[in-house]
């Protein structure tokens, strides 16, 4: 057994602990360090409260959440489906784990969700094939399928980071347009096998059955490696902002690809350059030319906890925790720093760690009252780091202004998130 | 992925008979001209714009009918973005614009066909979406007020941003 100064010693600069100290055979030591429990008032006399003396609420269909917890929602950049886009941002400081409860999915709809019978609806895959073919939902419920956990990020996400200051808001607005469930579908490869793939082809047109018939181009690399056509979403039929009642998944890549309702599916030899990826999805570089086809996702992480919304509550003990995830494979390291980047403990990262899905992270920290800077960055295992801010303004620029939280400045940041606390315990956004 | 195209030529060769016994084979046959309502696509060369055709002037009374309650009078802007103008583009901040950002023409028709008026979208005929196409073309001066758009001309429409791009993983196409 490791002695008190080993587990309580920080390993980098205030008071980051060894991830290792509260996991298996670690708990007891880290608490002989007793700097929390020396600080706790005694309890209480413990007595039955109202709701132990009776029976309770009798059990729904389907289980709503704790009354207590029903502030636990998104936020919406349009709630009254004024004839824009509506955003509706996941609160990941309120959540904890690798991923997002289904009502707590993000989701940008273009023009309200469609009301689709799914009976009635019907997916074509027709263009540079053999065989045109038309399928049902119960027919692609009769297929083989596969399940795996997969984030799904905006790529505008994070834009306010673009900021030329930080903008005061919490994790939710800044980086609540991305969020990880479990999807479960049909392999596309699988159905262009059946409708066969003419050699021309090279990318395919991907249409939704919503009001914009929303459309975009994919390579069919892409569409032959890992895309599936989701049914299920942590299990359950996906949710009507998400798709229903199917939606092309594309690992890693730009949300607006994942085409939602899809309808259509098209081999092409040359892409369509539809509104959103020749118009919307084409972030600016400061020489005045474009990106075209982002697509990929790239490594990134950001602290949940603590952060903007969440005080803490005098000093002591606190789990820094966060989500680290990347388009391209498995997140292999989170370094965390609680002096501005200065010095870097490694976070612990949870098991299972997943390709291109949400990881959560952690260290311990003891927080002795003093102002701190929380900062993550993230590696994965294909090699790519996540850049720090200094290298994405050098490269991508920043904007002249401090915009609203909900202006989409450009898109594609992946640079690090750095949270301020302060001696009271609040915490702000800072550049650091 | 040689291997997975030369796999996708074999299964392309071979048809599902020989290739695809494992697979359900659920889907439906369709006739290309079954799914034309829903074949929508247009390229940038052209390609899958309907017959047709509009002129500005016939766009102008469309567009004070069914667009200008968004996009404003002239096509200057109102609850939603602007239509015409649009400074060169330099850096985040500016305003991406038909005039100064759009690459193809053919988006344009593209866009208005698929999903405008916002409220009805699908509504317009094809020949409604050439002059509103032609119509903010001509206002953006990138062609002449009394041009015409069809499936010849308007794939011929130079967009000034056309060679404004460069493609960010090109391994991944």
């Amino acid at each position: 057994m490791k002695s008190d100064t080993e587990w309580g010693e920080p390993v980098a600069g205030n008071g980051l602990l060894d991830r290792r100290a509260f996991l298996k055979g670690g708990a007891a030591a880290a608490a002989m360090t007793g700097y929390a429990l020396a600080r706790s008032a005694r309890a209480d006399a413990l007595a039955d409260d109202l709701w132990s003396l009776a029976p309770g609420k009798t059990v729904q269909g389907y289980e709503q959440r704790s009354r207590f917890e029903e502030k636990v929602v998104r936020t919406l950049s349009n709630p009254n489906a004024e004839p824009r886009t509506q955003h509706a941002r996941t609160p990941h400081h309120l959540l904890n784990g690798s991923f997002t409860p289904n009502g707590l999915h993000f989701v940008i709809s273009h023009a309200g969700n469609p009301d689709v019978d799914p009976d009635r609806h019907r997916l074509v895959i027709h263009g540079l094939v053999r065989q045109p073919l038309v399928f049902t939902l119960d027919s692609l419920a009769r297929y083989p399928m596969v399940s795996r956990m997969t984030f799904v990020e905006c790529g505008g996400n994070s834009a306010p980071m673009f900021s030329k200051e930080p903008i005061q808001a919490s994790v939710q607005a800044l980086h609540g347009l991305c969020s990880c469930a479990e999807w479960t579908g049909v392999p596309l490869s699988l159905l262009l096998e059946e409708t066969g793939i003419d050699p021309k082809a090279k990318w395919l047109i991907a249409e939704g059955t919503d009001a914009p018939a929303l459309s975009r181009s994919v390579p069919l690399t892409k569409a032959l490696d890992d895309a599936m056509i989701a049914l299920y979403q942590n299990g359950e039929r996906l949710m009507p902002g998400n798709g229903y009642p199917m939606r092309l998944l594309l690992p890693g890549w730009e949300g607006n690809m994942n085409v939602k309702y899809l309808r259509r599916i098209k081999l092409v030899e040359e892409p369509a350059m539809s509104y959103y990826e020749a118009r919307t999805y084409a972030p600016i570089l400061p020489n005045g030319k474009a990106y075209r086809f982002y697509f990929i996702q790239e490594v990134k992480s950001f602290i949940t906890h603590p952060s903007v919304g969440l005080k803490l509550n005098g000093p002591g003990f606190y789990e820094i925790s966060g989500i680290a995830y990347s388009g391209t494979g498995r997140i292999s390291k989170v370094m965390v720093s609680a002096d501005g980047g200065k010095t870097w403990a490694q976070a612990a990262l949870q098991e299972p760690v997943q390709s291109k899905a949400f990881a959560r992270f952690r260290v311990p920290w003891r927080w002795d009252g003093g102002p701190a800077v929380l900062q993550s960055r993230a590696w994965d295992e294909s090699g790519n780091v996540q850049p720090t801010r200094a290298q994405i303004v050098a490269a991508r620029g920043q904007s002249a202004k401090t915009p609203p939280v909900t202006a989409f400045i450009s898109q594609h940041y992946n640079g690090p998130t750095s949270w301020s606390v302060a001696a009271s315990g609040e915490v702000s956004h800072v550049y650091a | 992925m040689s291997t997975l195209r030369s796999f996708a030529a074999l299964a392309f060769a071979l048809g599902t008979g020989a290739v695809c016994a494992q697979t359900p084979n659920l889907g439906r046959p369709i006739d290309p001209a079954d799914i034309a309502p829903w074949d929508i696509s247009i390229q940038p060369d052209g390609t899958g714009l309907p017959p047709g055709g509009g002129t500005p002037a016939q766009g102008a009374r469309i567009y004070a009918q069914k667009c200008a309650m968004c996009h404003g009078e002239n096509a200057k802007g109102g609850n939603n973005a602007a239509l015409v103008g649009g400074a060169k583009i330099a850096n985040m901040d500016s305003v991406r614009t038909v005039a100064n950002f759009w690459p193809y023409s053919t988006t344009l028709f593209d866009f208005i066909r698929r999903a405008m008026p916002w409220q009805q979208p699908r509504t317009l005929t094809d020949n409604e979406v050439y002059a509103l196409t032609a119509y903010i073309l001509a206002e953006n001066k990138l062609i002449r007020d009394n041009e015409s758009m069809n499936p010849e001309t308007l794939p011929k429409v130079k967009m000034p941003n056309r060679d404004g791009f460069i493609i960010r993983f090109p391994e991944k196409i």
